[in-house]
């Protein structure tokens, strides 16, 4: 009996250091990943497609009309960038809807990878794996329609406004560090009240990241609008796409999303669907 | 006798008095001296000793991160000094108002009585975080002409709701005097204004000064609540620089010039306390 327990507590604690080695970063991968990033060799939930997950419904600007299969908006169109860095045509790309909480929740998985704005998150490693970051979240200044600071394009333009941010955000950094504007910002605990001191015209400008201003501006304010956004600061928190835990696939989609960030493709995307397309220019 | 005499030398029993009180005084001394020693010595080792102490330290007495932090912090409690000192005159003027009022006597007051009455009632009773944001979120979104400032409209809470207690404080003060003195200022053929004036509300503010000091202590910490509506006073200077770093040592720094900013107005207190005190048994 007593024998038997030592293979047993082995287990236990090798179980264990996996589950500790599971919060650093993982580099060697605990299952056989694929030996080559070929189509042919690629093992995808159907063999010859590619399945690629998102949430019902799926918003603007990540996706249009909440069809992804049209490949407009943002995550479509990078969705079907990784796709064809697979060596998958477009027919061979389909969609599956999936809820945001399953996606990043333990358990097999409807997809070979999931798009919807995943913040990558040590927590949420422990259950999913994620790609290198596709998308790093820029702060965006918002204003009322009728603000002084609407349709301004530039950061000297803002250096008269008085600007707001949470507490303790990268938001609050990017107007110390970065805006600098003469008035002292405006500090609040939350960004609703935040939103109520836009909305009385207390601040001329409130600062959020990219995806907050877009649900602002157009779902809780529709009075607000986006007057562009700030140069990268501070640690931004960064998106990825999600693959089951330790799936095979998750280095080749790593490395293709790599590959379109060092082409210059994202960049290209971002601007051409968040900058131009979805209104959220950049303040330079 | 002319004032001039030299006064006569003290007896020797005089003299063995004042030297036991002299040896009394030193020895009281050394004692309290030694048992402070005692308990300083025992706190410092019971904590320094803890295992957890190093880390403690670490995170809230980092003196590179407090010397960071200073110039922030200072720049917010700034404005926590102007906005108590502003508050606090506002507060003890409205304040005062309204305890006379509460002690109007006569049927034809009622109404005002009640008013007052039912003032201190729910200003004491209303959370200031809920007034603040009434009043600094709320009356703004009214999009009046002419709307003060933030920190104007802060201010009008921090005074509505602290006159409120003070007018209490007040009304004490008021009801203590006794009413003989009252009665007598009126047979001297004062008015019922006069009499207030110069016989009752000085004996009466002399009496609840300690209280009213320390309302206007407690009010100190509260001013920066208005950071809630944007404004950024000590602490959430502190709290940004916290977020920055990870380390609660700013915390510490804003605690301890809040502390150095109470210093004033408490040996202030204990002044008018001791004097109020001397007057009485003087005479």
């Amino acid at each position: 009996m007593a024998r038997r327990t030592v293979p047993v507590a082995l287990g236990a604690a090798t179980a264990l250091l996996a589950a500790l080695a599971g919060c650093a970063p993982q580099d060697v991968e605990s299952t056989p990943a694929q030996a080559s990033c070929e189509k042919a060799s690629l093992t995808t939930k159907t063999p010859g497609k590619l399945t690629i997950g998102t949430d019902e419904p799926a918003y603007e600007p990540w996706f249009n009309d909440n069809k992804p299969e049209n490949g407009e908006g943002f995550e479509s169109a990078v969705a079907y960038a990784v796709a064809e860095r697979l060596g998958y045509a477009r027919t061979e790309v389909v969609w599956n809807r999936v809820k945001f909480e399953n996606a990043i929740a333990p358990g097999p998985k409807d997809f070979d990878f999931d798009i919807n704005q995943f913040s990558i998150t040590e927590e949420r490693k422990q259950a999913v794996d994620f790609s290198a970051p596709y998308y790093l979240v820029r702060q965006t200044v918002i204003a009322l329609k009728s603000s002084k600071i609407a349709g301004k394009t530039t950061l000297a333009d803002l250096s008269g406004a008085k600007l707001g941010a949470q507490v303790g955000t990268t938001s609050y950094q990017a107007i110390t560090d970065v805006i600098k504007p003469g008035p002292q910002p405006q500090v609040f605990n939350t960004n609703d009240d935040a939103k109520k001191a836009l909305q009385n015209g207390q601040i001329d400008g409130l600062v959020v990241d990219l995806p907050t201003a877009f649900y602002i501006t157009g779902a809780e304010l529709t009075d607000a609008t986006i007057v562009g956004q700030v140069p990268q600061v501070g640690v931004p928190e960064t998106f990825g796409l999600v693959l089951d835990k330790d799936s095979r696939l998750t280095g080749c989609v790593g490395a293709a999303v790599t590959q379109l960030r060092e082409a210059g493709t994202l960049g290209e995307l971002e601007k051409k669907w968040l900058a131009q397309a979805a209104g959220a220019p950049e303040l330079t | 006798m002319s004032l001039l005499a030299p006064a006569p030398a003290p007896s020797a029993i005089a003299r063995e008095r004042a030297a036991h009180r002299r040896r009394q005084t030193v020895r009281s001394v050394l004692v309290a001296a030694a048992s402070t020693g005692l308990l300083g010595t025992l706190l410092v080792v019971a904590v320094t000793g803890s295992p957890g102490w190093d880390r403690v330290r670490q995170s809230f007495l980092d003196l590179e991160i407090a010397r960071a932090a200073l110039p922030d912090v200072l720049t917010g409690l700034w404005l926590n000094v102007r906005l108590l000192f502003f508050c606090a005159l506002g507060a003890l003027a409205l304040g005062l108002v309204v305890a006379l009022l509460r002690t109007l006597r006569g049927p034809v007051f009622f109404p005002v009585r009640a008013l007052a009455t039912g003032y201190t009632y729910v200003f004491r009773g209303l959370p200031l975080i809920i007034v603040l944001y009434v009043f600094t979120l709320g009356v703004p979104g009214l999009r009046l002409q002419g709307m003060p400032p933030v920190l104007v409209l802060g201010g009008c809470a921090l005074v509505i709701t602290y006159s409120g207690y003070l007018a209490e404080v007040f009304r004490a003060g008021i009801e203590s005097v006794h009413p003989s003195q009252f009665a007598a200022g009126r047979s001297l053929g004062l008015t019922h204004r006069q009499t207030m004036r110069h016989v009752v509300l000085p004996q009466a503010a002399r009496r609840v000064a300690p209280p009213l000091l320390n309302d206007v202590v407690a009010l100190q910490k509260d001013v920066g609540l208005v950071s809630l509506a944007g404004p950024i006073d000590a602490v959430r200077a502190a709290q940004i620089q916290t977020a920055q770093h990870f380390n609660y040592t700013p915390y510490i720094v804003a605690g301890v010039l809040f502390v150095l900013l109470a210093i004033p107005l408490i040996a202030v207190t204990d002044w008018v306390t001791l004097r109020a005190a001397r007057r009485q048994a003087g005479g």
